[in-house]
Order: structure tokens, then C-alpha cells, then sequence
């Protein structure tokens, strides 16, 4: 297997707070790579330098070999990242089939033609039909975002990125929030992707975490703790020790049902 | 609510099926058309005025209600089209067609040099970018004698032709009627440019401009060519308007024009195109009848009615329709 | 050089003393913006008030200079209620976003103009300076108006006094600290309705105060407020938001494009506002000195 994404002693400071602090990992192509870390490990700050939606102070990042350290978030996401975000990022005024529109066209090419109805746009309606499908909102097209759930957003989010056709997809806690029921269904949809589609993602339930993840990293105070398969993970004597802190997460960390 | 499926359709007016809407449209410009035959020539001459500024408002909702760009000068592109309809019309030709295109080109170009700075910018900023610019290219008008006339504005200006070198059209009915026939072009443009892909782009950046740059969209260039298509429609209103009036002053581009829109498009529902249109004859008929009769107190009337749109009328005419909706429990 | 600059100095203090004017509508400008958010459409208005209420309180012929501080004051104190008042008006409609404020200082300052109009007329009314600066100074052997020298010193006390208020108090500091994160400030604990209508309040009284010193240089007349408005926003794009010296440095430098501009190429003077507008924008897109957020 080939490195999709190649992160260099990437680092983000803020004053003299070290958000990230010089994080050096590869993910694999086609890897379901999992970050889990406690809240402020600077996981989602991680991800906003992934996606380019903020700038790193130091370090390189690197996609498929090619340098996209300076490159904006939109060029990025033309290249294949797609991100979800940790508290949804959606249209709100308009529908849902819309919310998958807006990444739906802009794949085809539709995004800026002022002669191609938004209703008629080629590729586009089975693009919408096939994502709404995906993550189960086939039977909600025309409601207006503001009118969803919370766990209904959550799952569009999702259904926007895959709307974008990502090489990559950074998946920032997408199952808080939801039901158990959305939360398995979405475990089912990330384990339905094509294979050559790589998966990061952030997530707090291990559950979640040991079913999908063929590889995890740990994330602590902004450093790489760690950097494994599930089993040297778990079997890790400083990630244990970095997860003593917390009793709770250490009991779900080292009583969880096992990986896939 | 009888099923969780309308929960959210019903937060939005049902959008009538196309051939509906086309009935519609229908409707009210055959409605239109017949102004000139029941109406004294100096009321169709109002209601000439009234359908420039429609457009105008309707190419200035295209920024405000779909692309969420609220623009204090569009008074700009709207007063060089005015001028560049009446410089073409006396130095080049009267014929009408010519004088379009020359104002709707004018109106794009300017916008497009604005617009490079205007768009970069978001809310307030936005708003007091917008409005500065506008006031420089007012003060311009004023200023640059030898091409607008100065505050003495555009004079001379022949009355139009519908064909070149044709008969000057004097006939308020006839003038009516060209202007009634470019301003629906005018409107079904910027119809079209909603209702496409691009339009949706639009409305995306409107909502949430983050999250469209991270889905690879350039905000800037859908947000730039929306901003230079709505200069390049008042443009043609300004064109329409000078077919008019014959008439041109720095006052075209003042800040007042841009205000009356910008009420117009609000006192409509922002985002609402018909609207848009509603509001401008609304507040063209109080400023142009009742305006005199208070004693040339318009700026006073303009200010209340400001105000009270904002308190009182939060989303305009859509809005109340969306209110009845929802209160009588519309499917 | 030498030589254009004493062909051009005379003009350039005409410049300072515009500057000077400039910030006093500038600073209130660019602080309500910065610290709330909103465009206040109505500060020209406030600052026409200003000009009327001197020439009500002083019209009438040479004042003593007794009579001209009172109504500086006067002018402080109503300019500082309707700074507030607006501040409340606005209130109702923070959540709905720029538009609607904007909309609703438009609509303010379209009444205030309109009663100021049919109160005062719409000829252009001038006012003496108070008798003591009512002669000129003699400065490097020409006579220059005293009047105009007094502007620019009160107008540099009054930055002076407003940059140490913003820079060395805790007022100040909280203001500054809303400028650059107003939800943060008030996750803080801390009362951002009193603070917002007290920048509010300080932003008119200094307006309506700047109308009062104008009014012997530009007079009075319906259609100032527009003016002073648009220069006043020009002001701020340049100098950036929520900053004292920005505001001064703004002011200063469109003071001597307008004057310098006027006077040495009459026929661009408009179009130099706008260029040095436009060149700044593109140089330095959130103003020479900002400290807020650009957008």
C-alpha cells in the first residue's frame, strides 16, 4: 500500500499555546485510519490543517506525494479531501436534496453554469438520490435543513462529503449525537465504501472505532502518542498511561469488544 | 402537523409548478400591457418610472435575497446605465435596442471594476464598501463636466427610436410599453440566473460561504459574476429609466436610488423576486403621489417606512404569506 | 520641494483641520462598528445636529467663546442621547443580522435629516467663530485663520484623550477586547448592552461635538450629513476598524487628499478619494491599521 496523505512535523500554534505540536504520520490509501485522543488533544485542529480550512505554523502536508501545505480549503477539496464538521456545516434554508446538490454540481461541473436549471442538472438528481440513499434520508429530499434533527443533520453532513466523490474523507465525530441506530447504520455505510476511498476520522466511541479502524493514532496535548493496528494500540503502556487521567475512558478503552 | 415529512415543506411557501407560475406571469403583463389604454398619459409615464425601478430592485435582490451580498450601491451601475443610455442616445443614436446594450454594458463594466473590491468583503464591511464606492462614483458625476453635464446633468436628449433613424418616439403609451417588454426580459433574466445551478451556488455562499469554499467552490468568482450580471440588469433598468425621463443628474446614482431599491427588496421579502417587483410599485406610488402632497416631505416618508419595514415586516410580502400559510395550516 | 511646500503649506493645514473633523465622525464610526457589528447610517445625522444646534445656539452673529463651549456641550449631551437611543433601537433586531441595523439607522437618519431640514431650511447656513479665534494667526508670515488652528488642536486633544481611553483604561480594554471577540467578551460575564450602548452614547456626543467645531468651516445644510458620512466611511475602510490612531491616520490622510487634491488637481480631486481608497484595499485589505477582523 501506497501513503495517501503524508503529515510532516505539522504544527498550529496559538500564542504560545501548541494546539498541534510537530505531528508526524502517514495514512495508507484506502486506510480506515481512526484519531482518538481526549477532548483538546487537538484532533479537530488536526483536521482544519488537513482540510486547509486553517494554516499550519510549521510543518508539511502532503497528498498523494504533492506538497498542499500552502493550498487553499477549496483546493483541497478540488483534489479529493472532504471534510465533515464536528458541529454541522449545512445550507440551512435550503432542502436537504439541495445541501447534496451544492456538491453534487460542483463535480460535474454545474456549479457556476447559469443556463442548466438547478433542477435539471445532469448527474446531478442521481447523485443526490444515491447519497440520500447511502445514509438513510431517501425519503426526506425536499425538507428544509432547518427543519432536521440534530442526528438528521449528522447524517447529511456525511451525505455532502460523499456527495464530493473524496479520495479522502475526514469524518470529525460524526457519530455524536446520533441514536444507536443511526450510529450502526453509519458504521454500515463507512464499512460500504469503496476500498480505494481512504477514511480518517475522529471519534469518541470506541465502539465505533475498533469495528471500523484498521489502523489508529493517538493524539495527546497535540502530540502523536501513538501509531498502530487496534491490538499494539490497545496494548500501548503509554497510551494506557496517558488514559489513566480519566478512569472512565480507560475502563471503555480496555473493555471494549474487539476490533473487526 | 399531520406528517413528519411536511414538517419542513410547510416552513417555506410551496413553490407553484412551473406552467403555474408561467400562468402568472402571463397574467400580470398582459395586465400591464393594458395600463396605457385605461390610464392618462401622465400616470403611465409614472408607472414607465415604476417598472425601471422594479427592475432595478429586482437586480438588486439578486445580490441581497439570493446571494446574501447586501450591497448599499446599486445606485452605481443603475445611474451610469441612465447616462450611458443618454450619452449613446444623443451622440450615437437614438435607436432604443442600441442604447440597452450600450447601459447594460456600461452597468457590468462597472460593477466588474467594483465589484474586484466590494466582494471580497462580507456584512457590514460590505454594506460600507458598497455605499463609499457608490458615493465616489456619484460625486464623479457631478464632478466630470465635460462628459455628464455636471449637476446640471444630461440634457438634450432625443427622444427614442424603433428603428434607425426612424420616427422619435414621443407617445407616453409606446415608451410604456418598450419599457414594459425590456424589463420582463430583464426580470426573467435574473429568474433564470435563481432558478439555475449557478443561482443554487449562490444561495449556497449565502448560507454558509465556508462550507462552500471547503466543498471546492471559488466563492469568489460565483460571488463576483453574480455581482457583474446584477450591475449588467440595473444597467438596463437605467436604460429604461432614461427612456423615460430623457433626463440625467448625479442624483441617478445618489444614494437615495440605492436606498428605494434596497426598501423595495426588503418591504418584499428579501429573496423574493416578485416581491422585489411588488415593493418597488408599493413604495414608487407613495413616493411619486403621496410624496408631493405632503409638501416634498419624501425623505421623511422614506425613513419611516425604513423603519417600520425592519420592525414590522421582518421577511416582507413573502413573509406574510408564509405567516397565513402556517397559521391556516396549509398543506 | 521646499519651494512646493511653501506654495502648498497654507492648504495642507486646511487638510489637518479637515482630518481632525473627519475623526471625530470617524472614531464613533469605526468603534460601533467594531464593537457591535453595526453600520450606523445615522452618524451623519448626528453630526448635522451638531452643526444646527450651533447655529441655533450661535447663529445670530459673533459669539463669545463662553457661548461656543456651551454649545459644544449641548451638542455632547444630545448627540450622547441619541447615540444611546440608537444603540436601544437597534437592540430588537442585533440577531437578524448587518442589513437590518443598517436599514434601521437609514431609516433614522433619513427623518433626522428630513426635520433638521424643515426645522432649519435648506440654505446653507455659516456661523462666525467665537470672537477670541475670530482674527488669523500670523504663521511663517501668512495670515491663517485662528479659528482653524484652535480645530486642530482641540481635535488633537480629543484623540489624545480618546487613545488613552481606549488604550489605558479598562473601559477601553474591554471595548478593544469586543472589537476582536465581542461573544467572547460576554461569555466573559461581561455587560455588552451597557458597554455597546455607552460606545454607542460616546460615538454621537463626539459626532454632534465634531458638527458644533465644523460648523464656522463647513457650515450647516441638508446633504452634510451624507458627506461627512461617506468620508467618514472612507475613513475607516483606510484606517481600519475599531482603531483610534487608525481613525487619525485615516482622517489625517483623506483631510489632505480632499484639500491638497481640490486645490492642486481640481478635476481628479474625486477620483483621488477613490484611488487612495482602492489602492489601500488592495494593498492592505482590512485598512493600514486594524486590529479587529477585516470582514
Amino acid at each position: 500500500m501506497s501513503t495517501l496523505l503524508a503529515l510532516d512535523g505539522v504544527s498550529k500554534q496559538y500564542g504560545s499555546l501548541m494546539a498541534v505540536d510537530g505531528v508526524t504520520l502517514g495514512i495508507e490509501r484506502g486506510a480506515r485510519h481512526a484519531l482518538i485522543g481526549p477532548n483538546g488533544a487537538g484532533k479537530s485542529t488536526l483536521f482544519g490543517l488537513i482540510a486547509g480550512t486553517s494554516a499550519t505554523t510549521a510543518g508539511t502536508i502532503a497528498l498523494a506525494g504533492e506538497d498542499i501545505t500552502r493550498r487553499s480549503d477549496s483546493w483541497r477539496a478540488r483534489v479529493g479531501v472532504a471534510k465533515t464538521f464536528q458541529h454541522s456545516s449545512l445550507f440551512l434554508s435550503l432542502s436537504v436534496a439541495d445541501n447534496i446538490a451544492l456538491a453534487a454540481q460542483r463535480l460535474t461541473g454545474h456549479g457556476l453554469r447559469i443556463r442548466t436549471r438547478a433542477a435539471h442538472c445532469p448527474g446531478v438528481a442521481e447523485e443526490v438520490e444515491r447519497c440520500l440513499a447511502l445514509v438513510g434520508l431517501a425519503d426526506r429530499p425536499q425538507v428544509r435543513v432547518s427543519a432536521l434533527s440534530h442526528g438528521e443533520r449528522r447524517q447529511l453532513e456525511v451525505a455532502v462529503a460523499l456527495a464530493t466523490r473524496p479520495r479522502l474523507l475526514l469524518l470529525d465525530e460524526p457519530t455524536a449525537g446520533m441514536s444507536a441506530a443511526e450510529s450502526g447504520r453509519f458504521v454500515g455505510l463507512v464499512e460500504s465504501l469503496p476500498p480505494d476511498v481512504t477514511v480518517l476520522l475522529i471519534e469518541h466511541d470506541l465502539d465505533v472505532v475498533f469495528r471500523l479502524a484498521d489502523r489508529i493514532s493517538v493524539l495527546h496535548l497535540g502530540k502523536l502518542l501513538a501509531d498502530g493496528t487496534p491490538e499494539q494500540v490497545r496494548a500501548d503502556e503509554v497510551v494506557q498511561q496517558a488514559y489513566l487521567g480519566s478512569g472512565a475512558a480507560r475502563e471503555l478503552f480496555l473493555t471494549s469488544p474487539g476490533s473487526p | 402537523m399531520a406528517a413528519p415529512v411536511s414538517a419542513g415543506t410547510r416552513l417555506q411557501p410551496q413553490p407553484l409548478d412551473p406552467p403555474a407560475r408561467l400562468r402568472w406571469y402571463g397574467v400580470v403583463v398582459v395586465a400591464l400591457a393594458f395600463v396605457p389604454f385605461v390610464a392618462p398619459a401622465d400616470v403611465a409615464a409614472t408607472a414607465t418610472r415604476i417598472l425601471a425601478l422594479a427592475l432595478l430592485a429586482v437586480s438588486l435582490d439578486l445580490l441581497v435575497g439570493v446571494g446574501g451580498m447586501p450591497s448599499l450601491g446599486q445606485a452605481a451601475p443603475f445611474g451610469v446605465g441612465v447616462y450611458a443610455a443618454g450619452l449613446t442616445a444623443r451622440e450615437l443614436t437614438p435607436f432604443a435596442p442600441v442604447q440597452v446594450l450600450v447601459a447594460v454594458a456600461a452597468g457590468a463594466l462597472l460593477s466588474a471594476l467594483l465589484g474586484w473590491l466590494v466582494v471580497r468583503s462580507r456584512g457590514t464591511y460590505l454594506l460600507m464598501l458598497s455605499l463609499a464606492l457608490a458615493e465616489l462614483v456619484h460625486t464623479l458625476a457631478g464632478k466630470w463636466d465635460a462628459l455628464t453635464g455636471g449637476t446640471n446633468g444630461l440634457v438634450g436628449v432625443p427622444a427614442l427610436t424603433f428603428a434607425p433613424g426612424g420616427e422619435p418616439v414621443r407617445l407616453a403609451g409606446l415608451v410604456y410599453w418598450w419599457v414594459l417588454a425590456v424589463a420582463v426580459v430583464g426580470f426573467l433574466v435574473v429568474v433564470v440566473v435563481s432558478r439555475s445551478a449557478f443561482g443554487r451556488s449562490l444561495r449556497g455562499i449565502r448560507d454558509n460561504e465556508a462550507r462552500m469554499s471547503s466543498l471546492g467552490y471559488s466563492t469568489f468568482r460565483v460571488k463576483y459574476t453574480a455581482f457583474v450580471i446584477s450591475g449588467a440588469v440595473a444597467g438596463l433598468a437605467g436604460a429604461l429609466w432614461m427612456a423615460q425621463t430623457r433626463f440625467a443628474s448625479p442624483e441617478d446614482l445618489g444614494f437615495h436610488v440605492s436606498a428605494f431599491a434596497l426598501l423595495a427588496v426588503v418591504i418584499g421579502g428579501r429573496g423574493s423576486l416578485w416581491g422585489a417587483v411588488l415593493g418597488a410599485a408599493l413604495v414608487g406610488v407613495i413616493r411619486d403621489e403621496f410624496g408631493p402632497q405632503l409638501g416634498g416631505r419624501g425623505p421623511l416618508l422614506l425613513g419611516i417606512a425604513f423603519i417600520a419595514a425592519v420592525y414590522l415586516l421582518p421577511h416582507g410580502f413573502a413573509g406574510l404569506r408564509l405567516r397565513r400559510a402556517r397559521t391556516q395550516g396549509h398543506p | 520641494m521646499l519651494t512646493w511646500l511653501g506654495a502648498n503649506y497654507i492648504t495642507m493645514i486646511d487638510g489637518v483641520a479637515l482630518g481632525v473633523l473627519l475623526f471625530t465622525i470617524a472614531l464613533g464610526l469605526s468603534l460601533v462598528f467594531g464593537v457591535m457589528d453595526v453600520l450606523n447610517l445615522a452618524h451623519g445625522a448626528l453630526y448635522l445636529i451638531g452643526a444646527y444646534v450651533a447655529v441655533q445656539v450661535l447663529g445670530g452673529g459673533s459669539a463669545s467663546l463662553l457661548a461656543f463651549a456651551g454649545a459644544g456641550v449641548l451638542a455632547l449631551l444630545i448627540g450622547g442621547l441619541a447615540g444611546a437611543g440608537l444603540s436601544v433601537m437597534t437592540r430588537p433586531v442585533a440577531r437578524r443580522g448587518h442589513l437590518d441595523q443598517a436599514l434601521l439607522t437609514l431609516g433614522v437618519a433619513l427623518v433626522v435629516a428630513d426635520l433638521l431640514s424643515a426645522a432649519f431650511g435648506n440654505d446653507v447656513k455659516s456661523i462666525d467663530p467665537p470672537t477670541a479665534f475670530a482674527g488669523s494667526t500670523s504663521l511663517l508670515g501668512d495670515a491663517y485663520p485662528t479659528y482653524r488652528l484652535v480645530v486642530i488642536a482641540v481635535g488633537l486633544l480629543l484623540a489624545i484623550g480618546a487613545y488613552v481611553l481606549i488604550e489605558r483604561t479598562r473601559v477601553g480594554a474591554l471595548v478593544q477586547a469586543s472589537v476582536a471577540d465581542a461573544p467572547m467578551v460576554r461569555a466573559l460575564g461581561v455587560d455588552t448592552g451597557r458597554l455597546v450602548t455607552g460606545v454607542f452614547a460616546a460615538g454621537g456626543g463626539l459626532a454632534a461635538l465634531g458638527g458644533v467645531l465644523g460648523a464656522p468651516i463647513l457650515s450647516a445644510y441638508p446633504g452634510l450629513d451624507t458627506r461627512v458620512l461617506i468620508l467618514g466611511l472612507v475613513v475607516v475602510v483606510i484606517g481600519g476598524l475599531g482603531s483610534v490612531t487608525g481613525a487619525l491616520v485615516g482622517a489625517l490622510l483623506i483631510g489632505q487628499v480632499e484639500t491638497l487634491g481640490v486645490s492642486l488637481l481640481p478635476t481628479y480631486a474625486s477620483f483621488l478619494v477613490f484611488g487612495t481608497m482602492a489602492l489601500v484595499l488592495l494593498v492592505r485589505p482590512s485598512g493600514l491599521l486594524a486590529t479587529g477582523r477585516s470582514a
